[in-house]
C-alpha cells in the first residue's frame, strides 16, 4: 500500500483490521520480523514550506532526507543533528525519508552541540491507529501551547501513528571546520580527553573515540570545531595550547571524512556480528566495556557523543551479550538497542532496553490509545 | 474565566483530609487556616484568586508520593506549584484543590563537570542553578525574566524559554531526566544523565504538561561552560518592517546570536521615561547580542553591522566595555517595570513566524485603536517570541474584560499567521479557551488521552490547558466516582 495523500493514507489505516508495516526508505529495519501488510510513506513527498529567514523548514514525511538537504543546502543550511545514514551499517538498500529519520530519532556527531532530531521538531501531523488526523506543535520555534507530542512521536517507530509531515528548526552551514585528532588513546584516556574538551567555552560539535582496530592499529580520538573562519582557528589553538594538547587539526574534506565514518557507523560496515547502540553518561563508558571485557565478552567499540553512545560490534553467539549489557546498563543507567542483528537474534533479544514496570504500563497505556486496534507496527516496542 | 464548582463532598471532608495528610507530613508542612492558604490564593495572574482547601509542602520526594497517594484515594484534586510566578494561572487553585508547593525542595543533590549536569530538587529557583555552579564558570541556560524567584519544577511545567533560547534551546532543549510522581503516588525516574530514551520520550511529554501528568521532584539539568565573553550592539529604525528585515538578513547570513530583542516606539517611550537609557526615539529598536572571545565577538558584529547599515538605520551603537554593555541592556530589562509604573499591564506571550513580523506588529496597531487600550511590544525576535503588553487600568469597571478581549484577538492573529498561543508561559486558565482556536477538536482529544494514561482518575491541575467544555465529562467521571 503506498497513499499518495494523506486522506488517503487516513482512509487505509481506518480500513485496517490487520497489522501493518510502517516503512518510510525501508533503510533502518529495526525490532523481530513483523506479520502484516506494508504501507510505505514514500507517496508523501516534497518540501511544504521553507523559510530560510526563519531558520523553518515544513517538509512531508516521505521526502527523502537527501531532497530535503538538497533544499536546504541551496540556501546554505542544514538539519543541525547531522542524521545518520543506516545503509552502510545495516546492508540495506533504498532511500531514506525525513519519517523514518523521525520515528527513530536518528541523530549524528553534532547530537551533543544541537540536540537530537527530537530538539529541533517543532511540529508534526500524523495518522493515528483509529485513521484520525492529528496535528501538534506548530512552525515555531517556542511554543507551549498544550502538551508535546511531538517528542512523543520522535523515536516512537511508527507505533503511536504515521507521520506525514514535520516541521524543523534549521540552521545555517558554517563557513568552515576543523578536527583535531590524536592517535593511540586507550579508551579512558581517549574519553577524558573528550569530557575535557566538552568542558571547555569552545562550542565542540563532535567528540569520538575509536579504539584501535578500527582504523588501522592505533586507536583514534577526535574533536570538531565549526563556525567561522577566524573563530575556528582561534579555537584550535586555544584546545591545542590546552585540554587537547597533541592533537593534530585536520580541515576541510579530510576533516569531513572523518565525521561521515563516525556518523554512519562505517567502520562496522561489512563486519559479521551484532551491533548494539548504548547510550550512558559519557565518563560510564570506559568501565562499562572494560566490565563487559572483564566477564569475557569480546567485542570492537566506537564511542561519540563524548562517551555517551557506544556502538559495539559483538559476535551473534548466544544473546550476542544482552544479559550482561543491559545489566551493566540498568546498574549505571541508560539504554541499549539491538541495531543489528539476525532475524533469528531479534526475534529472540527484546531489541529496546526492556522498561521498568510502572513505565512499560504508561507505554502501553499510550499504544492502547493511539493504537487501540493494534495495527501500527504491533509488537516493535511492546518489549 | 471561569473555574469548575468546587465539589461540596470534598470540602465537606476537609478536616478528615487534612488529619491524614499530616500523617504524613510534620504538623507545620500542612497549611489550613484560612488566613494562611490566602498566601496560596494566586500566581502571578493576580486577577483570578481563590484560596485553596489546603497547602501543603513536603520535604521530599517520598513526602510527595505520600500526600499524592492521599489525595487520591481521597479524590481530591491537586495544584502543583513552584515559586507562584505563572503568567497564565498554572497554579491557581480550586477552594476543593490541595497545594503542593515543592518550595522546601531546593537542594543540589549532584554536580558533574566532567559530565556536564546538574541534579536538582525541583524547588530550587532558576537563578540558583547556574549559582551553584558558576565557580566553576558553568551556567544552566534557559533564563526566563523570572529566573530570580521562578522554580525548575514551573520551568519544567511550562517549558520555560528566555531571552537567549534562539542559541542555547529552551527548557526541554536542557532537561535529561526528572524524578516523577504520578497521583497514585508511584515514584518513576526518567531520564537521567544519559541522552534520549530508550523507549517512548516521556521525559519530552512532562516538559510542558503544566503540571497536569505528575509531580516532577527532582531534575537532572544539562550545563554549559560559559562563554568567554558576550556584546550586545543597539540599533534603531524609522519602521518595523526594516527592523525585521535586518534580523531575517542577520540569521540568513548564518549568525546565530545568542539574542536578539525587539522594542517599539510606545516600549521605548515608556522604557526611556522610567529607566533613562539613552535610547533613541524611534519606531523599532533591536537589542543584537553576540558570544565568544574578543575575537569572534568582533568577526560576527562586524557582519551583523554591514547588515544593519545596508537597512539605513537612525541609530547604531556598539558596547565598547561593559558599562556601556550594561546601559543598552537597561532598558529592555526593566521595560516590564516601566510599563508597570504607568499602567496596569497584561503581557502576552504569543509566538509568530519570524517574517509575519511587520503585518502582526501593523495589524495589533490597528486594533489598539479599535478597542481603544494602548499597548507597548517587546519581544525575542529571533524566535518570533512577542509578549504585547496591554494597558488597562485595573480600577475601570470592565477594561480587564475589555484587555482580556484584545489580548485573545492578538493571540488568534498569531495562531492565523501560523504561529501559537504561548511561547514560553504556557495555557493555564488564561489561554486555555483559546485552544480550540490553535488545536481541532481530535487534536485535544488525544492529548486528553495522554493525561488519561498518567492520571486516569484526572485529579492532576484538572481545570487547566483544556476548555472546561471539552475536559467536562472526564473531570465528571472522576466526581461520581467518588
Amino acid at each position: 500500500m503506498r497513499p499518495e495523500s494523506e486522506a488517503d493514507l487516513a482512509e487505509l489505516i481506518k480500513a485496517a483490521n490487520g497489522p501493518l508495516r510502517v516503512r518510510g526508505g525501508g533503510t533502518r529495519p529495526i525490532g523481530a520480523e513483523l506479520d502484516g501488510s506494508v504501507l510505505e510513506t514514500g507517496g508523501l513527498s516534497g518540501v511544504t514550506l521553507y523559510e530560510p529567514g526563519a531558520l523553518t523548514v515544513v517538509v512531508q514525511a516521505g521526502t527523502p532526507v537527501a531532497e530535503l538537504e538538497q533544499v536546504l543546502a541551496a540556501e546554505g543550511q542544514r538539519l543541525p543533528f547531522e542524521p545518520m545514514d543506516h545503509r552502510a551499517l545495516l546492508g540495506t538498500s533504498g532511500t531514506p525519508t525525513v519519517g523514518g529519520m523521525v520515528a527513530g530519532n536518528v541523530s549524528g556527531p553534532r547530537r551533543i552541540q544541537t540536540g537530537a532530531c527530537r530538539d529541533v521538531m517543532l511540529g508534526v501531523r500524523f495518522v493515528d491507529g483509529n485513521g484520525t488526523i492529528l496535528k501538534n506543535g506548530g512552525r515555531v520555534m517556542k511554543n507551549v501551547t498544550g502538551y508535546d507530542l511531538v517528542k512523543l512521536m520522535a523515536g516512537s517507530w511508527g507505533t503511536l501513528g504515521v507521520l506525514t509531515e514535520v516541521a524543523f528548526k534549521v540552521l545555517a552551514e558554517p563557513e568552515t571546520e576543523a578536527t583535531l585528532v590524536f592517535r593511540g588513546k586507550e579508551p579512558a584516556a581517549g574519553v577524558a580527553a573528550l569530557c575535557a574538551a566538552l568542558g571547555t567555552p569552545f562550542d565542540i560539535t563532535g567528540a569520538s573515540h575509536l579504539e584501535a582496530g578500527l582504523d588501522g592499529d592505533s586507536a583514534r580520538t577526535q574533536v570538531r570545531i565549526e563556525g567561522m573562519e577566524a573563530s575556528v582557528s582561534y579555537r584550535v589553538k586555544a584546545l591545542q595550547g590546552g585540554v587537547l594538547a597533541g592533537f593534530d587539526a585536520v580541515t576541510g574534506e579530510d576533516s569531513a571524512r572523518l565525521w561521515q565514518e563516525v556518523r554512519d557507523v562505517t567502520p562496522f560496515a561489512g563486519h559479521e556480528g551484532a551491533v548494539w547502540k548504548v547510550s550512558v553518561k559519557p565518563g560510564d563508558a570506559p568501565a562499562l566495556t572494560a566490565a563487559l571485557r572483564a566477564q569475557g565478552l569480546g567485542f570492537k567499540a566506537m564511542y561519540d557523543w563524548g562517551g555517551g553512545l557506544i556502538w559495539l560490534l559483538i559476535p551473534e553467539a548466544g544473546d550476542a551479550g544482552a544479559a550482561r549489557i543491559r545489566q551493566e546498563v540498568a546498574r549505571l543507567g541508560g539504554h541499549a538497542t539491538l541495531i543489528r542483528g539476525s532475524a533469528d537474534l531479534r526475534a529472540r533479544v527484546p531489541v529496546f532496553q526492556p522498561q521498568p514496570a510502572p513505565i512499560a504500563a504508561i507505554e502501553a497505556g499510550l499504544r492502547q490509545r493511539f493504537d487501540p486496534k493494534g495495527v501500527l507496527n504491533p509488537g516493535l516496542m511492546a518489549g | 474565566m471561569q473555574m469548575p464548582e468546587p465539589d461540596p463532598s470534598i470540602l465537606s471532608r476537609k478536616a478528615q483530609i487534612v488529619a491524614r495528610l499530616r500523617t504524613v507530613l510534620p504538623a507545620d508542612a500542612v497549611i489550613e487556616d484560612e488566613m494562611e492558604t490566602r498566601a496560596y490564593e494566586c500566581d502571578a495572574l493576580t486577577a483570578y484568586r481563590c484560596p485553596p482547601l489546603a497547602a501543603v509542602l513536603p520535604a521530599s520526594t517520598q513526602e510527595v508520593s505520600d500526600v499524592l497517594r492521599i489525595c487520591h484515594e481521597e479524590g481530591v484534586p491537586v495544584v502543583p506549584r513552584g515559586s507562584g510566578t505563572s503568567l497564565a494561572g498554572g497554579a491557581l487553585p480550586t477552594a476543593d484543590s490541595v497545594i503542593l508547593g515543592v518550595a522546601r525542595m531546593n537542594d543540589v543533590i549532584e554536580t558533574d563537570y566532567e559530565n556536564r549536569f546538574i541534579r536538582v530538587q525541583t524547588g530550587r529557583t532558576n537563578l540558583s542553578v547556574t549559582g551553584a555552579v558558576e565557580e566553576e564558570d558553568f551556567f544552566y541556560a534557559p533564563d526566563p525574566s523570572s529566573q530570580l524567584a521562578c522554580a525548575i519544577a514551573g520551568n519544567i511545567a511550562m517549558n520555560s524559554g528566555g531571552a537567549h533560547c534562539l542559541k542555547y534551546g529552551v527548557t526541554t532543549n536542557n532537561l535529561m531526566g526528572v524524578t516523577l510522581v504520578q497521583m497514585d503516588g508511584t515514584i518513576v525516574e526518567l531520564g537521567g544523565a544519559h541522552l534520549d530514551s530508550g523507549g517512548y520520550d516521556l521525559l519530552g511529554v512532562i516538559c510542558g504538561s503544566e503540571g497536569q501528568l505528575g509531580v516532577v521532584t527532582e531534575a537532572t539539568l544539562r550545563i554549559l561552560r560559559k562563554p568567554e565573553g558576550a556584546r550586545p550592539v543597539l540599533m534603531g529604525f524609522d519602521e518595523n518592517e526594516v527592523a525585521g528585515a535586518c534580523v531575517s538578513d542577520i540569521i540568513k547570513a548564518g549568525i546565530l546570536p545568542v539574542a536578539i530583542e525587539f522594542m517599539d516606539r510606545p516600549c521605548i517611550e515608556a522604557t526611556e521615561a522610567f529607566a533613562k537609557a539613552g535610547y533613541p526615539m524611534c519606531e523599532a529598536l533591536l537589542i543584537v547580542e553576540v558570544e565568544g572571545s574578543v575575537t569572534e565577538i568582533a568577526a560576527q558584529l562586524e557582519r551583523i553591522l554591514e547588515i544593519a547599515r545596508r537597512h539605513n538605520p537612525v541609530e547604531l551603537r556598539e558596547a565598547k566595555d561593559a558599562d556601556e554593555a550594561g546601559r543598552i541592556w537597561l532598558g529592555r530589562k526593566s521595560a516590564f517595570g516601566a510599563m508597570g509604573q504607568i499602567n496596569d499591564y497584561m503581557c502576552l506571550d504569543g509566538t509568530i513566524p519570524v517574517n509575519e513580523l511587520p503585518y502582526v506588529l501593523r495589524r495589533i496597531g490597528e486594533m489598539s485603536k479599535q478597542y481603544g487600550l494602548g499597548v507597548a511590544n517587546v519581544f525575542h525576535a529571533g524566535d518570533g517570541n512577542m509578549h504585547p503588553l496591554i494597558l488597562f487600568d485595573a480600577n475601570k469597571p470592565g477594561d480587564l474584560e475589555l484587555c482580556e478581549a484584545f489580548g485573545a484577538d492578538i493571540l488568534r492573529l498569531c495562531v492565523e499567521v501560523g504561529g501559537c498561543l504561548t511561547g514560553e508561559h504556557g495555557v493555564g486558565i488564561e489561554k486555555r479557551d483559546l485552544m480550540t482556536d490553535q488545536y481541532a477538536a481530535e487534536d485535544l482529544e488525544i492529548q486528553m488521552a495522554v493525561k488519561d494514561v498518567f492520571d486516569p482518575s484526572w485529579l492532576l491541575n484538572p481545570a487547566k490547558v483544556f476548555p472546561l467544555g471539552s475536559s467536562e465529562s472526564r473531570r465528571n467521571v472522576r466526581m461520581a466516582a467518588e
